[in-house]
């Protein structure tokens, strides 16, 4: 029972170059001389823009306020998107029913929020998809229970966005999927088809399928028979997307060893179950980043169908900025379009991330 | 020796029935995949046929020798709306080729600053990197566009309050105008002197590379060629008395005379092209050096080589084999993405292409001939960029 009884000792503290809020600094941004001055450099920078764009955005603005009260001011005008936001989100929807785009886009919200956790992956997720997707179309479309008819042309803003990327990152996964797989195949025939669809639509831009599917398509039909312009967008996303996806899931199918398809061979599993149960499951998974990357794109890219005169929310934006009431305050606009994506986007990225490290077996 | 099966073998059957031969199964899958492709091919060929003959539409590329009737904004050739379609198309397709250039080469620039500026070890420059990639990576490149369209139609005043940060550069909403020096002489001779210096350095690397071999001894190759490249031009430069006039913009009347312009729309289809594609960019070089090994700057620096030769030597070579797929998949985007001009005014070829099937109605003639030119675009750069990944390969043994 020797404890050391010292009532006199002294419990320095550690020095403060080396902890504390002072030596981070130190360390993070002094720590050599070329940083020193490059750290000195990029706060002065800071401190030429970020005050005036501050003074610009939230002490000389206006949030809430006519067109009128913002000419007299110098700073920014926010007041174009609350003024003006039932045309930006809704666009073109009849007056009185703007309840039933709203009511789809939560209910797609809601699906989609619900289905985040792998716990909820399902039978029942399985049947709430497709019961879901048929209720919000019937709202959009009406024509029972009271809800007169809207046709497609008249869908616009966001819900035509958020339609147009849903469908396009949607259907173009499985179709990539089986391009995939066609250009990997041993029968050269799916192969040649294949690998020509894939080459021939990543070395076009999206413009040019556009461009097919609103001018020059109508011709491929008989006469009298038209399809829709919506529809045809959505089917040039979604052809457009798949040979992306078709790209990156082949990496993935690539990195599977030989041994694999080997040990599903001598199990005497066929082609589809080889595929279903064994290469797929780890092929997917390992290009998770890749694939969400272009469903990103998918995402951000629905914003080009501006150009064949549809009205997504970008184009509705324009459209108010051509009021002459609104006209000069394109940069608020746009920042709070760019904020919108910026949202959705990063919300996308960061769950693929927990995705890919819930899905992660390996050690 | 009897050639005989045994009885019960020989009962069976010698081949299994046709539908479970996998063989025989592939030859039939893939027939009836043929055959869907060609009915489907050939249902959409009578249709168009159809229509096209109802709508008395002619086929073919007899229009392209038409006059064209329209005025295009820029372009590097001389053009007029006197001239034919074909020259129109070619006029796009060059304003494509310029703005593509120009925003891949400033795209590698700034993307790389940025990528190397992520991995800096000084915090506040490394999080406005962070910060830059995954902002301008999440927003529509089309959004950003319009973005800085709108900058320099709104934002900017007029040339005659033109704001002028420093001599000889202006920012109005006509674009941005600065000076150049007045065309000289001695210029194309500075310029055939900086190529020839450029062709002479690679035999020289090739003869340093050659006597390092024998001898051991090493050459700086990289200083010489740097200082010709620089000295040369500037020795001819002073030969021809050292002219030193500028061709410095003016304002005269509503508009400037004398610089250079640069179209609002150019500009903007630039800088959105550049910041969008730079940000992806910046990931890809991030990914690549993070690639290289600690352990092989380590093994570098045990072996006593300088930084600079461990940067030459060592990091890079393994770390561009990481980077020029995906870098070179970048490089096609911003390509494709440059077809945005359309949206913005910007004569590419998209544009042109789209006015010409406007007045003409040639949609199929058009859609195929903007696929094409894309198609081969895309081709040889990716055919280029094959070449050179494959020359990186090889410092791999």
């Amino acid at each position: 029972m020797n404890q050391p009884n010292n009532p006199t000792r002294e419990y320095l503290a550690a020095p403060i170059s080396k902890v504390g809020p002072l030596a981070w600094v130190k360390k993070n941004l002094f720590n050599t001389w070329y940083n020193s001055l490059l750290t000195i450099l990029t706060l002065g920078a800071l401190a030429y823009i970020v005050p005036p764009f501050f003074k610009w955005a939230f002490i000389e603005s206006l949030w809430n306020s006519s067109s009128d009260a913002c000419r007299d001011i110098e700073g920014a005008c926010w007041s174009i998107v609350p003024q003006n936001i039932k045309f930006i989100i809704l666009g073109f929807f009849p007056e009185g029913q703007e309840w039933r785009p709203i009511l789809a886009m939560i209910l797609l919200l809601a699906l989609v929020i619900y289905s985040k956790e792998r716990s909820r992956w399902t039978k029942l997720l399985a049947w709430m998809w497709p019961i879901g997707l048929i209720i919000m179309g019937t709202l959009m479309y009406g024509g029972v229970f009271g809800m007169p008819v809207v046709e497609t042309d008249q869908w616009s803003g966001l819900p035509l966005t958020m339609m147009l990327s849903f469908f396009g990152m949607v259907m173009a996964y499985p179709l990539g999927v089986l391009l995939a797989l066609g250009r990997q195949s041993k029968m050269p025939a799916i192969k040649t088809l294949s690998v020509v669809y894939i080459e021939m639509i990543r070395g076009v831009p999206l413009i040019s399928l556009l461009f097919m599917s609103s001018i020059m398509f109508p011709l491929f039909l008989p006469d009298g028979m038209t399809i829709n312009k919506v529809l045809r967008a959505q089917v040039a996303i979604i052809m457009f997307t798949a040979a992306y996806i078709a790209e990156v899931v082949r990496g993935g199918l690539q990195a599977m060893q030989r041994g694999q398809y080997e040990a599903a061979d001598s199990l005497g599993l066929n082609y589809p179950q080889t595929m279903r149960l064994i290469i797929l499951p780890q092929a997917l998974k390992i290009v998770i980043p890749p694939t969400v990357g272009i469903l990103l794109s998918a995402f951000k890219d629905t914003s080009l169908v501006v150009i064949i005169a549809l009205y997504d929310v970008l184009k509705t934006t324009k459209v108010t900025l051509q009021n002459p009431h609104w006209t000069g305050y394109s940069t608020e606009a746009y920042l709070f379009l760019a904020l919108l994506y910026f949202i959705c986007c990063y919300a996308m990225s960061s769950y693929s991330r927990r995705l890919e490290k819930e899905l992660h077996t390996g050690h | 020796m009897s050639n005989k099966l045994p009885p019960d073998i020989a009962q069976m059957p010698s081949k299994p029935p046709f539908w479970r031969d996998a063989e025989k199964r592939a030859i039939a899958f893939q027939v009836v995949a043929l055959l869907v492709v060609a009915f489907v091919s050939y249902y959409l060929y009578s249709n168009t046929q159809a229509n096209l003959e109802r709508q008395s539409i002619a086929t073919g590329f007899g229009f392209l020798d038409k006059e064209a009737s329209f005025e295009i904004g820029e372009s590097l050739i001389e053009y007029s709306a006197a001239d034919t379609y074909l020259r129109a198309l070619l006029v796009g397709a060059l304003n494509t080729v310029k703005v593509s250039f120009i925003g891949i080469t400033l795209m590698i620039i700034l993307g790389t600053l940025i990528g190397v500026a992520r991995l800096s070890s000084n915090w506040l420059i490394s999080k406005l990197a962070a910060s830059y990639i995954e902002v301008m990576q999440n927003i529509p490149v089309l959004l950003q566009l319009f973005f800085w369209y709108a900058i320099f139609y709104e934002s900017f005043p007029p040339p005659r309050q033109a704001l002028n940060p420093f001599d000889g550069l202006f920012l109005c909403n006509r674009g941005v105008i600065f000076g150049v020096p007045e065309t000289h002489a001695a210029h194309a001779v500075m310029g055939w002197a900086f190529l020839a210096v450029l062709i002479g350095s690679v035999f020289l690397s090739r003869w340093a590379h050659k006597r390092q071999d024998l001898t051991g001894k090493a050459f700086p190759t990289l200083r010489i060629t740097a200082l010709a490249a620089i000295g040369v031009p500037l020795l001819i430069w002073l030969a021809y008395g050292a002219p030193t006039a500028m061709d410095v913009p003016a304002l005269s009347g509503f508009n400037f005379r004398g610089g250079v312009t640069v179209s609002p729309e150019f500009s903007a289809l630039l800088l959105g092209l550049v910041i969008y594609t730079s940000a992806f960019v910046a990931e890809i070089v991030r990914a690549g050096i993070q690639s290289v090994g600690k352990g092989q700057i380590e093994a570098a620096m045990a072996i006593g080589l300088k930084p600079g030769q461990r940067l030459h030597l060592v990091v890079l070579p393994q770390a561009l084999r990481v980077i020029i797929p995906p870098l070179t998949s970048q490089m096609l985007n911003l390509l494709k993405n440059s077809s945005l001009a359309i949206a913005i005014g910007y004569a590419d070829f998209v544009a042109v292409t789209n006015t010409m099937i406007n007045q003409t109605g040639q949609a199929i003639e058009g859609v195929a001939l903007i696929m094409l030119v894309f198609l081969f675009f895309s081709l040889s750069t990716s055919l280029f960029m094959n070449w050179y990944n494959k020359k990186m390969k090889l410092v791999e043994r």
